[in-house]
């Protein structure tokens, strides 16, 4: 009974911290004819980007998640770990260490500058699809790869006593394996893409590359347009939903899981040119996915010791609105996971983005309170819902599990409410949720979303604190920060994903 | 006074099952029937997981209609997942008397007696991977004994077990049964463990529950649904 009441309680929180800013932002928005040129232009370009950055990432994939399942090789399952942590990466950290690699300064520009080429240029659309395309080409190949471990190993045993040849082996295996799984690949990178703020804040701009949120953005902080951003935020709610829907509905709750899948033997010949091809593959993913981040820890080494205070200082900031948001998130999921309405309510995440809540949020917060104080508590409450999808994911599944499996002795048992999380549910939950914390933990840490609409210099988290340091072309003390701030992030996830591993009995 | 069916109807998707008998208090009875014949769904029943349709269950004229599954006078050793694996054995033996942090002195002394009883004697901080199959079986009867309960429903939980292991815990059921005196229903599908633990069986098929019948009697001149099955 106890537990019904929690689980109602949070139930009904969470809808009203998601509902009320969204009639906030209703009540203010004006009618869809004060929209401009300009605004029908960032939807436009939204559109038109995340339908890019998806068509890109699945190009890529396929040849590079066909690779990783056919061929075994030193480092294949690290590499495949590797892919999940993009997830976790912080935006912006990630968005340093493309420019170290693709910027005007960076590596390739250097290289084609020494064989007498013009240098890159990063901003503008193609930049933004490079960020997307980087964070979303390994989520593509593990959906991709996924894919492929789920055909039967039979099938592969047949083909090869068939001995069918390269056309047939398509036909048979690889279009089946491809037409079910890219679809849903290239939908999860477009509505991801939809919603994306700080790529497009840091590599887009201008009339010609500003998304829906960074239009959001600028008509709060620029033009102090309250009533445009409202309207633009219905216009990116809209769309977002009914994006976010189709691929609900479509595919599933996209997983933060990383999936090694079960060992198969691909069992055809391969010929030298099948797998040096393969290699030159994975070794251009790889160096694609790696190098900007190795070129942040390189750069970034040197930098630590000399950090500025005020890097320290939104350190703390972020590190406390981390741990804050993590606890909102699981207290939020767990009662959430245990019932389909909470499950349910729980993907209000995936539809809503952080600028749309924040600009409700500070709608509710305006008339009583100055809403730059509350910066850092309106950036938890966000950063805790924004994860919580992601928990869902992880912890209802098995909380179903073990009702299914525990569920009869315990009740048996007269094993109720509390005492029965005490007894069964937690102990038994303990990696789900410390995944949860980890994913949580490390999102909210690199978040660089809500709190640039809230942002005054005394509040800044560390990942806007390091965007400051970008914009004032203070490049060292960036790289410094943004070293620190994967350390941090990676550090968090590492840290409370551990916790839920060791001492759990299986 | 006896553990009393009445009128009895259970459903569950579009499978029924009626019942109407009376077993003595402190008997011992076999389940025999079919697969799928809705042995389980009868054990569902009396434990509480299955509301009749129809019907009454009392035991000793106390009516259990609508009585929570851990407020019956029942105890269930189910087929698997009868102990959580994350607690040691004497933790999982524990949860019959408290569900508090930690237990007593007094209530730890009663963990280990009981424990010792089925010869687990000292293994209570023992974690169930360190322990075998038999052994985990003891554990749980261990916690059955501690429940306190008059009624016991035993499916089938030996059936992992190797043939002289299954036969060592049919007598200590028996055994404790006896020194209890509880009521004991226990589904089996094999004849001779159907034999090792009464005289007296019910048969569940073709939707209804009979009997009790002897178990002799029965099983040399099964009807035609549990002639097929054996």
């Amino acid at each position: 009974m106890a537990s019904r009441v929690v689980a109602i309680t949070s139930a009904g929180l969470v809808t009203a911290l998601v509902a009320i800013p969204l009639v906030a932002v209703f009540n203010r928005a004006g009618g869809i004819a004060t929209l401009n040129a300009a605004d029908w232009a960032a939807l436009r370009f939204t559109v038109w980007q995340a339908m890019l950055s998806a068509l890109l990432s699945c190009v890529f994939a396929i040849p590079a998640a066909r690779a990783l399942h056919r061929q075994r090789f030193w480092g294949r399952e690290t590499l495949i770990t590797v892919l999940g942590a993009p997830f976790i990466l912080p935006v912006i950290v990630a968005i340093l260490g493309l420019l170290a690699v693709f910027g005007r300064e960076g590596m390739l520009s250097q290289a084609l500058m020494f064989v007498g080429l013009p240098r890159v240029h990063i901003y503008g659309l193609h930049g933004i699809l490079l960020a997307h395309v980087f964070f979303n080409l390994p989520l593509a190949i593990r959906l991709i790869l996924q894919g492929w471990q789920d055909v039967p190993a039979e099938r592969f045993r047949l083909v090869a006593q068939l001995g069918l040849g390269s056309a047939a082996m398509f036909r048979v295996i690889e279009w089946p394996v491809l037409k079910k799984a890219v679809p849903g690949a290239f939908l999860v990178v477009f509505v991801v893409c939809l919603s994306s703020f700080a790529v497009a804040l840091t590599l887009g701009g201008g009339p010609k590359a500003t998304t829906v949120e960074l239009a959001i953005y600028q008509a709060f902080r620029f033009d102090f347009d309250i009533g445009k951003a409202a309207t633009l935020s219905v216009l990116q709610l809209g769309f977002v939903g009914v994006a976010a829907a189709v691929l609900l509905r479509l595919v599933g709750t996209p997983s933060a899981d990383v999936g090694l899948g079960r060992d198969q033997v691909f069992l055809r010949k391969m010929t030298p040119m099948r797998r040096s091809l393969d290699a030159m593959v994975i070794l251009i993913v790889a160096a694609f996915l790696l190098l900007p981040i190795l070129s942040i820890v390189f750069a970034g080494l040197f930098e630590l010791p000399f950090l500025p205070s005020s890097v320290f200082q939104s350190a703390k900031h972020s590190l406390i609105v981390a741990l804050i948001s993590t606890a909102l998130c699981l207290f939020f999921a767990l009662p959430l996971a245990t019932f389909k309405l909470g499950q349910t309510i729980s993907l209000f995440g995936f539809a809503l983005s952080p600028l749309v809540l924040g600009t409700g949020l500070f709608l509710l917060i305006q008339p009583y309170a100055n809403p730059f104080e509350l910066a850092l508590v309106v950036t938890c409450v966000t950063n805790a819902l924004m994860a919580l999808p992601f928990a869902i994911r992880a912890i209802g599944p098995a909380f179903g599990q073990i009702d299914a499996d525990y569920g009869r002795t315990a009740t048996m048992l007269n094993l109720m409410g509390w005492a029965r999380w005490r007894w069964l549910y937690l102990p038994r939950l303990r990696r789900p949720i410390g995944f949860s914390a980890g994913l949580a933990a490390a999102l909210s840490m690199g978040d660089l979303g809500v709190i640039v609409l809230f942002a005054d210099p005394d509040r800044a988290t560390l990942p806007l604190q390091m965007y400051r340091l970008m914009s004032a072309y203070q490049m060292e003390a960036a790289s410094g920060a943004a070293l620190l701030l994967l350390i941090l992030s990676l550090g968090l996830f590492w840290i409370f994903d551990q916790g839920g591993r060791r001492g759990f009995r299986a | 006074m006896a553990l009393e069916l009445k009128n009895l109807l259970l459903e569950k998707g579009d499978f029924s099952l009626t019942a109407d008998l009376s077993l003595e208090t402190g008997s011992l009875t076999s389940v025999l029937g079919p697969s799928g014949a809705g042995k389980s769904t009868l054990f569902d029943g009396l434990a509480g997981f299955l509301e009749p349709k129809r019907g009454t269950i009392s035991f000793e004229g106390l009516n259990l209609a609508g009585l929570e599954p851990g407020k019956r006078p029942i105890a269930v050793l189910f087929q698997d997942n009868n102990l959580f694996p994350h607690l040691t054995a004497g933790q999982n033996v524990g949860l019959a008397i408290s569900h508090k942090r930690r237990l007593s002195n007094s209530q730890v002394a009663l963990v280990d007696e009981v424990l010792e009883r089925v010869d687990l004697g000292g293994l209570a901080d023992r974690s169930l991977s360190q322990l075998s199959g038999g052994q985990l079986s003891r554990v749980a009867l261990a916690r059955m004994l501690l429940l306190e309960r008059p009624i016991w429903l035993l499916d089938e939980p030996f059936a992992a077990l190797g043939p002289s292991l299954k036969r060592d815990m049919l007598a200590l059921v028996k055994e404790m049964a006896a020194d209890v005196g509880v009521t004991v229903l226990m589904i089996t599908h094999d004849p001779s463990d159907a034999l090792a633990l009464s005289d007296s069986a019910i048969l569940v098929a073709e939707s209804r529950v009979e009997g009790p019948f002897s178990t002799q009697a029965l099983l040399a001149d099964p009807p035609d649904a549990l002639r097929h099955y054996l």
